[in-house]
C-alpha cells in the first residue's frame, strides 16, 4: 500500500522534460533524482515529500530510452506514477527498475494536484481520499508480473542464469 | 497465418509459433547495442545480474557518440566505464575515436545491422534499421544488460499500421517530409506500442538513406519499429556493407493490418514540426518568416551523405546570414571523408557552416550548439521538446536538410526554392 499527495503533470512528458540530458552524465538514483522533472519546471522537485504520487495525462514517458527518467523519479521519492497512458519504452524501463506504473486511461481526470492517494497495487486499486473516488487500474501483463515477482529484471535473469548453470 | 513484415521477422528468431498480436514472444537477437549515456547503466546492472562475460562478443555494439569528444569532465568518466568494460570483455564493435560515428548512421554502413535481423539497443532511435527491413527497436539499459547476458529478449507482436505512400516524390521533398507528415497525422501516441509497416509506389522511389531517416521517426509517433521491406535496393545496400545471404522480405498478401494510413505523396511540399512536439507539422509556406538563431545538420536522422549532398547543393555559392550559427554534423567517418572528397565541406566552410566531428551532440543538447534562453533552431533531427537542445526557453524547428540549409541562409524560415 502507497499514500502519498498527487502531483499533476500533463499529457506527452518526455524523458528530456524528465530528466534533461545534461545530467545524464551520473548512473547515481539520488543524485538524477535532485533533478527530476527539472526539464519541465526548473526547482519542480522541491514540491515532493518523500512517498508522494505522480500523476499524468497520455503518452508519459515519450522520447528517449533512457533508464535515468524512472530512476529520476526514483530517486525523487516517489513511489508510483499513474498515468492515462505510458510511452512504451518507458513503461518496461519503469517495471525493470521497480517503479510501479499505473495506467488508467481517462479515470485520471478524477485525481487533482494535491489530493491525497491510497494505492493498492495487488488489488489494483487507487482511493482518493481527497474526493472519495475509487478508480480500478488495468492489470499487470502475467508475463511482466513474473519479472515483479522476482524483484525485477536483473534477478529474474539472475536466477535464469543460475538455473542453466 | 499470413503475415505482417513485424510477426515474420520475430517468427524467423523465436522458437515459438507466432500466431496473434499481443503475445509475448522470447526471440534471439542479432545485435545489443548501447551509447556513452546508457552503457553505463547498462554494465551496472551486468554487473548486479552476477554476469561475467557476454553472449557473443562480435554481436554487441558500444558506440560513444553523445557527448564525444568528450564534453567534460563527468562525461569522459562515463566513457573510460565503457571502455574498460569493452576492454575486459573483448567486445569486437567498440567506437570511439577516429573511427566512431552517430551509432544509427555508423552500424548500417559497417553491416552490423541489416535485413531480417532483430536489433536492439538502449537507445530510442535503434527503430532506424527498420529502413534496411530489420525489426529494431530502443529500450532501457537493464533490458540491454539481460540481451547482452542471454542473448535474447523478449517482445509483446505489435499490432501494425500499414502506411500506404501514394504518388510520385516532387521536388525538395524526401523522407524527412513524408515522416513528419504521419507524424503530424496519427500524432506522437498515434502508433503506441505498434509497428508502423510502409508500403505503396513510393517505397521503391525511397533511396535506402530515406528510408532509414522515416524508420528513425517512426518512435516520434511511439511506435516500437517502423519497417520497410527488404527490396532489391535493399540487397544493394545490404551487399555494399559487406553482408552476405541476405534475401528479399515482404509482408504476406492478406496479412491482418490494425489501420490503414494513406499519403498522397505527390501533393506533399516540405514540412516543417514546431515546437514542442514533433507532431506539431505544418507546411514550410506556413512557417516563413520565423527568425532564426541556429541551424544544425546532421543527427542519425539527417546526418548521411544524401543529406550532404542535399544541403551542399542549397548553401553552393551563398553565405549563411549574419547571425546564424550553421553547424554541419556529417555522422561518421566515412561520410566526413565522402564530403570532403566530393568537395561538399568547402562548400560549407564557404558559406560561413561551422563544420564539425560525427557526433549526436546538439541533437540533445550536450554540446557543440546549444541555445540561450530566447533562441530558436532548425535543425535535421528528430525532437523539438521543450529544451531539448537548450535553455527550456529555446525553441526547435525540425525539418529536411534542404530547408535548414536555406533557412540558414535567410536567417528565418524558408521554402528553399526562395533562395
Amino acid at each position: 500500500m502507497y499514500k502519498g499527495r498527487a502531483h499533476k503533470v500533463g499529457a506527452h512528458i518526455d524523458t528530456d522534460a524528465i530528466i534533461p540530458a545534461r545530467f545524464l552524465v551520473t548512473t547515481d538514483t539520488e543524485e538524477l533524482g535532485r533533478n527530476c522533472m527539472e526539464g519541465l519546471q526548473a526547482g519542480w522537485v522541491k514540491r515532493v515529500k518523500k512517498g508522494d504520487i505522480m500523476v499524468a495525462g497520455e503518452n508519459f514517458g515519450c522520447g528517449s530510452s533512457r533508464e535515468h527518467a524512472p530512476l529520476a523519479i526514483i530517486g525523487a521519492g516517489i513511489p508510483v506514477v499513474i498515468a492515462h497512458s505510458f510511452a512504451r519504452i518507458f513503461y518496461r524501463n519503469g517495471f525493470n527498475m521497480g517503479l510501479i506504473l499505473l495506467e488508467v486511461g481517462d479515470a485520471v481526470k478524477k485525481i487533482e494536484d494535491g489530493d491525497d492517494l491510497i494505492i493498492d497495487p495487488v488489488n489494483g486499486t487507487i482511493k482518493n481520499e481527497t474526493s472519495g473516488d475509487v478508480i480500478k487500474t488495468s492489470p499487470v501483463p502475467p508475463f511482466m508480473q513474473q519479472i515483479l515477482d522476482k524483484g525485477g529484471l536483473v534477478n529474474y535473469v539472475k536466477d535464469r542464469k543460475a538455473a542453466q548453470a | 497465418m499470413r503475415q505482417t513484415l513485424a510477426q515474420k521477422i520475430l517468427q524467423r528468431h523465436t522458437d515459438e509459433t507466432v500466431s496473434q498480436d499481443g503475445q509475448i514472444v522470447r526471440c534471439r537477437v542479432s545485435l545489443v547495442l548501447a551509447n556513452d549515456i546508457t552503457a553505463p547503466l547498462a554494465i551496472k546492472s551486468f554487473n548486479k545480474m552476477g554476469a561475467t562475460e557476454v553472449f557473443d562478443k562480435d554481436k554487441i555494439a558500444l558506440v560513444c557518440d553523445h557527448f564525444t569528444p568528450n564534453k567534460d569532465i563527468d562525461s569522459a568518466e562515463q566513457v573510460k566505464v565503457v571502455r574498460e568494460f569493452a576492454m575486459a570483455k573483448g567486445i569486437t564493435h567498440y567506437y570511439e575515436g577516429g573511427d566512431c560515428g552517430v551509432e544509427h548512421a555508423l552500424l548500417p554502413e559497417l553491416g552490423l545491422v541489416g535485413p531480417g535481423d532483430v536489433v536492439i539497443g538502449a537507445d530510442s532511435h535503434t527503430c532506424t534499421y527498420g529502413g534496411l527491413g530489420a525489426f529494431a527497436t530502443g529500450m532501457g539499459s537493464t533490458d540491454i544488460a539481460a540481451a547482452m547476458v542471454m542473448g535474447e529478449t523478449w517482445f509483446k507482436v505489435p499490432p501494425t499500421i500499414r502506411v500506404v505512400l501514394e504518388g510520385t516524390l516532387p521536388k525538395w521533398i524526401g523522407g524527412k517530409d513524408i515522416i513528419l507528415e504521419l507524424i503530424g497525422m496519427i500524432g506522437v501516441s498515434g502508433a503506441l506500442y505498434k509497428a508502423l509497416e510502409f508500403a505503396g509506389p513510393v517505397v521503391e522511389q525511397l533511396s535506402i538513406e530515406q528510408r532509414m531517416t522515416m524508420s528513425n521517426m517512426a518512435i516520434e509517433a511511439g511506435g516500437k519499429v517502423g519497417l520497410f521491406p527488404v527490396d532489391a535496393k535493399t540487397l544493394a545496400y545490404a551487399k555494399a556493407a559487406g553482408r552476405t545471404g541476405d534475401t528479399e522480405l515482404y509482408a504476406d498478401e492478406g496479412a491482418h493490418y490494425e489501420r490503414e494510413v494513406v499519403i498522397d505523396c505527390s501533393k506533399l511540399t516540405p514540412r516543417v514540426a514546431c515546437p514542442h512536439l514533433p507532431d506539431n507539422v505544418k507546411p514550410v509556406d506556413e512557417c516563413v518568416g520565423i527568425r532564426i538563431d541556429q541551424s544544425i545538420i546532421g543527427s542519425c536522422t539527417n546526418g548521411r551523405i544524401e543529406d550532404m549532398r542535399e544541403a551542399a547543393a542549397v548553401l553552393k555559392g551563398r553565405k549563411v546570414a549574419k547571425h546564424v550559427r550553421c553547424i554541419v554534423l556529417p555522422a561518421t567517418p566515412a561520410i566526413w571523408k565522402q564530403s570532403l572528397k566530393e568537395g561538399l565541406l568547402e562548400i560549407f566552410m564557404d558559406s560561413g557552416c561551422v563544420v564539425g566531428p560525427p557526433t549526436c551532440g546538439p541533437c540533445l543538447g550536450g554540446h557543440m550548439g546549444i541555445l540561450a534562453a530566447g533562441e530558436r533552431s532548425i535543425a535535421t533531427t528528430n525532437r523539438n521538446f521543450k529544451g531539448r537542445m537548450g535553455s527550456l526557453q529555446s525553441e526547435v524547428y525540425l525539418s529536411g536538410p534542404a530547408v535548414a540549409a536555406a533557412s540558414a541562409i535567410a536567417g528565418e524560415i524558408v521554402h528553399p526554392e526562395k533562395i
